[in-house]
């Protein structure tokens, strides 16, 4: 485990050196980011100025479960949304030269072409989160909660994002499917889920534990009651989520590098 | 034409992942119209949009996203710059820009069909979307697509074409990205965007995309008016690109050996 961690670190540095020797482009990547996903708060603002709540919610609370939910989502991608590429290098053969190095294929994928325009997107995600609290003032019997879920809710990103690379152990040339969980799942959590349908809701709470990224710890730390009904005590319930799906995660990622055989060319 | 079939068939080989898009955009019609629809409940007849029509509205622009390449790409051009197989294409005797162009209506022309009637079908089905009774209508709609890939292509082409002057385009492509799909009602319908925001975003080059294709579905635009708003940002484009092209081939440089 701390192996993994000291290889990452220094495949990372390695790929930011590289980087670092285009700097415009990575200026104008990290910009583009920060803008790209700036879109995403835009489309809330632009809403906002149609209605004063949405889903039961208003602006600043929708704000706070967008910057938590960003948040979380920004850094699982900074650190291992790369996993999803894994289709490309079964395609294109790298994956076999990365089974033949000494470090795990795992870690080679995850930090290929780490670069940190993706804080872009993170620091888009915590200036909303700033904004938030300064307008809801949360009192800190009820704030402890926010880094926490920001924590779990990178875990739980991650393990979507291993779920879908391992997915493509089975389907080489569908990556696009597991999109829909990983962007889907970053989308979803955007907004309150009490926007989205009944059934919807329960899915992504006990099938896909979407719902603990932000809704569950969001109601706690907004002192709400929970639209759906559910009991008060999953709200406390995300690091056992985060776990769970991690370990069901590793196991599939595991499934699929066993099964793997090269193309052979 | 020989090029569009080409086109379409090159396209068509890559069957899995085109479904496997399509999956994806129905998944986020679903997530996009649940939004939309909490907004119309909340304001009914906003921007002159009942529930149906906004509900229709989202998975039209998720049925854009494989035809018109909203998040950019779709052409090989940039990377031919790079690996400087560009040369070879300048000195062909047929136009550059019209050899891309009939390659990329050939993909637009295949991904319609693998990655456009899914989403609207499903929505079809989940919610339920308006569908026009009148055959002019689809006659219209038909033709606003074509050019509305027309103006997509142009303006990727231009990107595209950039790498020729700047060595790394992904700077420029994302924020062709913002613009495309802010701009052109991707994220949200541009009749939301308030004042003077949303009479800009009406008139750029983007709106040809997404917003005008999908009011001429829902017939809440002068037809004709529309059609002529489009075909003159595809005529402003590709003679934009035709200007690109030239300096272009003057620019690059073919090394012999």
């Amino acid at each position: 485990m701390i192996e993994m961690v000291r290889s990452y670190v220094l495949l990372a540095a390695a790929w930011i050196r590289a980087a670092g020797q285009y700097p415009v482009s990575m200026a104008l990547l990290t910009v583009g980011s920060f803008l790209v996903t700036g879109l995403d708060i835009a489309a809330i603002a632009v809403i906002f100025t149609h209605t004063g709540s949405l889903g039961g919610f208003t602006l600043p609370e929708v704000m706070f479960l967008y910057g938590t939910a960003g948040m979380s989502f920004a850094l699982a991608d900074l650190l291992f949304g790369n996993v999803d590429k894994l289709g490309q290098h079964v395609r294109a053969g790298t994956f076999d030269a990365m089974l033949i190095r000494p470090v795990s294929p795992f870690v080679q994928i995850a930090v290929e072409r780490f670069t940190f325009h993706r804080l872009g997107r993170t620091a888009q995600a915590a200036t909303v989160l700033a904004i938030a609290l300064t307008r809801l003032h949360v009192p800190w019997q009820r704030a402890w909660m926010i880094p926490l879920m920001v924590l779990c809710g990178i875990v739980l990103f991650t393990a979507v994002w291993t779920l879908s690379g391992a997915l493509q152990f089975l389907l080489t040339d569908a990556a696009e499917v597991g999109h829909a969980f990983t962007y889907g799942g970053g989308q979803l959590t955007q907004y309150p889920l009490s926007v989205y349908g009944g059934d919807l809701v329960r899915a992504v709470t006990f099938i896909v534990p979407l719902a603990f990224v932000n809704w569950q710890p969001g109601l706690f730390v907004l002192d709400r009651p929970d639209p759906m009904g559910l009991p008060y005590w999953l709200r406390f319930l995300g690091p056992v989520a985060a776990l769970t799906l991690s370990c069901v995660a590793a196991l599939a990622w595991r499934a699929g590098l066993r099964r793997y055989r090269s193309t052979g060319s | 034409m020989t090029i569009f079939t080409y086109g379409f068939r090159r396209h068509a080989t890559y069957r899995a992942a085109a479904l496997a898009g399509a999956f994806t955009n129905t998944i986020f019609g679903i997530l996009r119209a649940y939004v939309l629809i909490a907004l119309w409940q909340a304001r009914p007849g906003l921007a002159g949009y009942d529930v149906t029509d906004a509900i229709t509205f989202c998975f039209l622009t998720q049925a854009f996203i494989g035809p018109m390449e909203v998040f950019g790409g779709g052409l090989q051009l940039a990377q031919r710059v790079r690996t400087g197989d560009i040369a070879l294409d300048l000195v062909r005797p047929a136009s550059l820009q019209m050899w891309t162009l009939a390659d990329d209506l050939g993909r637009a022309a295949f991904l319609f069909f693998v990655r456009s009637i899914p989403p609207a079908a499903v929505g079809a089905l989940l919610f339920g979307i308006h569908v026009p009774a009148n055959p002019v209508t689809w006659v219209a709609f038909l033709v606003s697509i074509v050019l509305g890939v027309t103006v997509s292509f142009g303006l990727r082409y231009l990107v595209a074409l950039s790498s020729c002057w700047v060595v790394d385009d992904r700077g420029l492509q994302s924020l062709s990205l913002v613009m495309t799909t802010f701009f052109s009602g991707m994220v949200l319908p541009l009749v939301l965007f308030p004042g003077r925001l949303g009479t800009l975003a009406q008139a750029l080059p983007w709106a040809a995309m997404v917003q005008v294709p999908a009011d001429v579905y829902l017939g809440k635009r002068d037809v004709l008016g529309a059609l002529a708003f489009q075909a003159m940002w595809a005529a402003v484009v590709l003679a934009a690109g035709a200007l690109v092209t030239r300096s272009a081939r003057h620019k690059v440089v073919i090394q012999g050996g």
